[in-house]
């Protein structure tokens, strides 16, 4: 095996070009593949916390008295449906929008909290009892409007699942693309070195011994392009956290866990394996015919 | 040791050797000699199961290569050296690298590598050209090189494809002897040439083929 390894990185070193352009095809292929994991990863995160938290919020008219507020929190605990109810006053409303827009003075001035309402969250059981929920507080006089997040459920499902349709279809494209880069290199290098075969046929070369160094140069071509597509992506991720991290708000996606990201390595390492594996020994099969 | 038992290849409607007969035995060194196109190589080819005959039956050591199965090849080969009349040596690899590749493919360790590289780059006296790479060496020193590549993993028997065919006289007898001290250790040798001045002087086996079939075979032979 040491010896293969050897033949393998005298083959890598005769011709850089060749394998410069290998390991380039196979690290865009993977770091498609990572945006697109971490993209689905991120937003099936965003759906599970908005699962997780299915909140119709109402809104009070002026002049809505604790009375009035109770009455209605009494009411919705009855309902099986509801799991939690939170009363925000004018007073934590102006406290969460200061929070929200500390570092923007000239907002801050701006509002009081005679212009924010009072609110209610009502949390329920599953997304599903939210609409209900929305129609009892609607008919409520005290309420001047109810805001239902199933929009935003609907709409990230949808993206989910594009991102995981185009992502599928672009990484399954890019690595039949990357195969055949590989099939066609390795190809190209056992036709460059078909003397040297010849020679090492002639002097008892197993068939193994011949064929591994053009297998684990394949295999090598997918691990470095990998290897090199996982660090940009962690790079690049890691130099945008806090800019996205302002986006996302309450949605704790980032920093991206560690552990995740360690998954995503040792996964693509082993998809590198298996393309890079699997398109030297097509080329291998194809090209190499040792007798 | 080789025993060819009505051995014929056709290429085709052409036949590269027609009914061959011939046993050497261990230790013999034997110039199979005849015009180009006689069917020298493709005699020697036979040796190294680079092709099958279309008939007939080749026994070296007592294995019939016609039978072996193709994944007892490499080990075969092993036993056999061959040297070719442009070197077949790696440009990339020195000359050290290129004899050790014979014991590369053999997977022995890299210490029994480096002892016997040492010792047949010695016998062969280009032990102090072992860093240079091919294009830095004389036809001489390249077919030394070739002959302690095909001798470096100890084979019972050496072929020689016109070893000396690109080598200038004084050169060529140079590798002749060699091939000649070779043979002097136990060695078998069959020596494909058409240079009549080396076998009328060496004085050795001659078996002279036309059109494929072994016209004469003579101990000591003369090729005229």
């Amino acid at each position: 095996m040491s010896r293969a390894v050897s033949f393998a990185k005298r083959n890598i070193r005769r011709t850089p070009f060749q394998a410069l352009a290998a390991s380039m095809v196979m690290f865009l292929t993977f770091l498609a593949l990572m945006i697109f994991i971490i993209l689905a990863a991120g937003s099936q995160t965003a759906l599970r916390y908005f699962e997780s938290k299915p909140q119709v919020i109402a809104f009070f008219k002026e002049g809505t008295t604790d009375t009035d507020v109770s009455a209605i929190e009494n009411a919705l605990q009855q309902e099986t449906r509801v799991t939690n109810t939170k009363f925000v006053s004018k007073e934590d409303a102006l406290q969460i929008y200061r929070e929200k827009n500390k570092s923007d003075p000239a907002l801050l001035e701006l509002v009081t909290a005679n212009i924010l309402p009072a609110s209610l969250e009502i949390s329920t059981q599953t997304p599903q009892d939210l609409q209900g929920i929305a129609e009892i507080l609607k008919k409520e006089p005290v309420v001047s409007d109810v805001i239902v997040p199933e929009d935003v459920v609907q709409t990230l499902t949808q993206v989910t699942g594009i991102i995981r349709v185009v992502g599928g279809a672009t990484v399954g494209f890019l690595m039949i693309f990357a195969t055949l880069v590989i099939v066609m290199i390795i190809g190209f290098k056992i036709r460059l070195k078909r003397n040297e075969i010849e020679i090492m046929r002639l002097l008892g070369a197993s068939s193994s011994f011949i064929r591994s160094p053009f297998i684990l140069e394949g295999i090598f071509y997918g691990v470095a392009g990998a290897i090199l597509a996982w660090i940009i992506s962690y790079g690049l991720l890691w130099y945008f956290t806090p800019f996205l991290q302002g986006y996302l708000g309450e949605v704790k996606l980032l920093p991206v866990n560690p552990l995740f990201m360690l998954a995503l390595l040792g996964g693509s390492l082993f998809l590198a394996c298996f393309v890079g594996g699997l398109g030297s020994i097509a080329a291998v099969r194809r090209y190499l015919k040792i007798q | 040791m080789i025993i060819f038992n009505s051995v014929s290849k056709r290429f085709g409607s052409t036949f590269a050797l027609d009914n061959i007969n011939l046993e050497v035995k261990q230790g013999e060194f034997v110039f199979i000699v005849g015009p180009s196109g006689a069917g020298k190589s493709t005699l020697l080819r036979t040796l190294t199961r680079e092709i099958l005959p279309t008939s007939g039956k080749i026994t070296v050591g007592g294995v019939d290569t016609t039978k072996i199965k193709t994944s007892d090849i490499p080990l075969f080969r092993r036993k056999v050296g061959v040297v070719f009349q442009d070197f077949k040596l790696l440009d990339d690899r020195t000359v050290f690298e290129n004899v050790a590749l014979t014991l590369e493919v053999q997977d022995k360790s890299d210490e029994e590598i480096l002892k016997s590289v040492e010792h047949t780059l010695k016998l062969v006296e280009i032990w102090d050209k072992r860093n240079l790479f091919p294009r830095q060496l004389s036809g001489g020193e390249a077919q030394r090189t070739a002959i302690a590549r095909a001798i470096v993993g100890k084979p019972d028997v050496v072929l020689a494809d016109e070893p000396t065919g690109d080598l200038d006289p004084k050169t060529a007898w140079g590798v002749i002897q060699l091939l000649n001290e070779i043979n002097s250790w136990g060695t078998t040798i069959l020596m494909a040439t058409h240079n009549q001045e080396i076998v009328n002087t060496l004085k050795r086996r001659v078996v002279i083929i036309k059109a494929g079939k072994i016209t004469k075979d003579s101990k000591e032979g003369k090729y005229e």
